[in-house]
């Protein structure tokens, strides 16, 4: 607790910024060592058979790349996409932006969760193209600049992760459920981030963060 | 995920023309449903026609009481709504009993009537299926079936169908309205749904290209006394393994007049005419509660997983009509 919060804030998990230190991101990292060895030819492979077999072949009148610009933590960023690229691909593989995390991509884990106007949604279950206009928050965007979020240092203080890889999407959610108002009591807070799933079972920690969070501050 | 085009309607009208041209098309609306069904390859449609923009996204009160609830309005939205939360408590209750917050918050009206079951076999892509490929089959029948159908059942399909505020809206008289190139019509919900019979992948009475525009609800003051039950796996986010929607109007110790409906044990959001004709006119006790349950329950046939759900469909009733009897 008494730990610098700017200490665990410098992990790449929790901030999706870059570790200054070493200069690379730790999925350049992965990527350099995989390219070191064989991995990445076997992974590449077993990625084409995935796709052969999940796939159809595109159609003659595939559609392409369309424009659109997207709004998130209060900059514009316009992408040429295919209308299939979803919410969280788009933030991820188009515009680097890793803080959002994929999990199940299938609107189980709530570890893709932002903010779309306010209201928290599953950017794993949403098309890029259907938010122009909208104002996106990611986990990149809730600190004021060196200043943490509230519900980011209540996360640091109750030690509320252990991987860390359903942090951004558990901050996420308990900003807008805070905003929202229906959770009063513990029990409510557990109801109302029933859609974060924590492998870990930081659970307990999770709802104490909140719940201080949630406090008025004087 | 297989590629495809996309469209923002402006106009219900807009969005009847864009149906029409080549290619497989599709209304888009929440997507929590469409885009997970896609990326699984159980759904490949090659246009995708955005609906979130017709306007059909408020809740208005009817001229003669009631309300009128549009397509696109949220789950969330609907289910803390004010009157929603006074006058028809089980629609709130059956909502917020169902998936996320996240998942309330982009999921509408009208995409939750047409949410699809959750059936292992159907969801993978590969198992024969009768609802994803006519004639295939059904993995189901003979496989592990623990969660699935034990009433409205067939030998083509035993699928789940998955959804909470469907069963609740069953119980409130609610009426689809319907928009197609032919103009305008409006089905009760309860008729909206087809049992499954020679294709099971025929859920509902849509005709290619209609749009649900709205969902009305009718003023019946008894239904303020209203009430969702639900057992399940796990507490929280986690489809129904039973539920129970009831609506009851007592007066003088009697059931004057019912709505029930089960979840998470038919193959449709499943009126409970049986249990309703038992229970009127009796006075609201156990034993009237569980000869309700019994002569719905009746026509239940459990496969070799599923045994349970009668049993545990028959307290879940029982438990829902004692609250809701003992509601002030």
């Amino acid at each position: 607790m008494d730990e610098p919060a700017d200490s665990l804030a410098s992990a790449s998990f929790f901030t999706g910024a870059r570790d200054v230190a070493a200069g690379i991101s730790r999925r350049e990292a992965i990527a350099r060592t995989l390219k070191a060895g064989a991995g990445l030819s076997v992974l590449s492979q077993v990625g084409g058979l995935l796709r052969g077999a999940t796939e159809p072949p595109p159609s003659p009148s595939a559609p392409g790349p369309v424009t659109v610009t997207l709004n998130i933590n209060g900059d514009a960023h316009t992408l040429a996409i295919e209308p299939r690229v979803t919410l969280l691909d788009a933030l991820r593989e188009h515009l680097g932006m890793y803080g959002t995390k994929k999990g199940c991509d299938h609107g189980q884990c709530g570890a893709c969760t932002v903010l779309v106007n306010g209201e928290r949604v599953n950017s794993c279950l949403t098309l890029a193209v259907m938010h122009p206009g909208d104002d996106i928050t990611t986990i990149e965007g809730l600190a004021d600049g060196d200043a943490l979020h509230p519900v980011q240092a209540a996360f640091i203080k109750h030690d509320a992760f252990q991987c860390g890889y359903c942090t951004p999407g558990q901050i996420c959610s308990a900003v807008a459920l805070i905003k929202e108002g229906h959770a009063k009591t513990d029990a409510e807070i557990r109801e109302q981030m029933a859609g974060n799933i924590c492998r870990c079972g930081a659970y307990q920690h999770i709802v104490a963060a909140v719940r201080e969070a949630m406090q008025p501050t004087g | 995920m297989n590629n495809f085009s996309y469209i923002l309607a402006a106009q219900p009208d807009e969005a009847l023309r864009d149906w029409t041209g080549p290619g497989r098309p599709a209304y888009l609306a929440g997507g929590t449903n469409l885009i997970d069904h896609i990326k699984l390859g159980v759904d490949q449609p090659q246009r995708l026609i955005d609906v979130r923009n017709l306007g059909l996204d408020q809740i208005e009160a009817l001229p003669g009481g009631g309300l009128r609830i549009g397509a696109t309005v949220s789950n969330t939205a609907l289910a803390y709504d004010e009157r929603v939360l006074k006058d028809y408590p089980v629609l709130s209750q059956a909502i917020l009993s169902g998936a996320s917050p996240q998942l309330r918050n982009a999921a509408t009206t009208a995409g939750n009537l047409l949410q699809r079951t959750r059936c292992s076999y159907f969801r993978d892509g590969l198992s024969p299926c009768n609802k994803r490929q006519t004639g295939s089959g059904c993995a189901a029948l003979g496989g592990f079936n623990r969660t699935h159908a034990v009433l409205g059942t067939s030998e083509r399909c035993i699928a789940t169908h998955p959804s909470d505020m469907d069963v609740a809206m069953i119980t409130l008289d609610a009426v689809v309205r319907l928009r197609g190139v032919s103009g305008e019509r409006t089905v009760p919900l309860q008729d909206f749904y087809v049992a499954y019979g020679e294709d099971p992948a025929k859920e509902n009475v849509l005709k290619p290209g209609e749009l649900i525009t709205a969902v009305d609800l009718p003023a019946t003051e008894w239904f303020a006394r209203s009430y969702y039950f639900k057992a399940r796996d796990r507490a929280s986010y986690e489809f129904a393994l039973a539920s129970a929607a009831v609506a009851l109007d007592l007066r003088e110790g009697l059931v004057r007049d019912c709505r029930i409906a089960l979840g998470g044990v038919a193959t449709k959001p499943w009126r409970a005419h049986a249990a309703e004709n038992a229970l009127k006119g009796t006075r609201p006790t156990e034993q009237a509660f569980r000869a309700a349950a019994n002569a719905e329950l009746s026509s239940a046939v459990p496969r070799a997983h599923n045994g349970f759900k009668i049993e545990l469909c028959r307290g879940t009733l029982m438990q829902a009509l004692q609250t809701t009897a003992a509601l002030a």
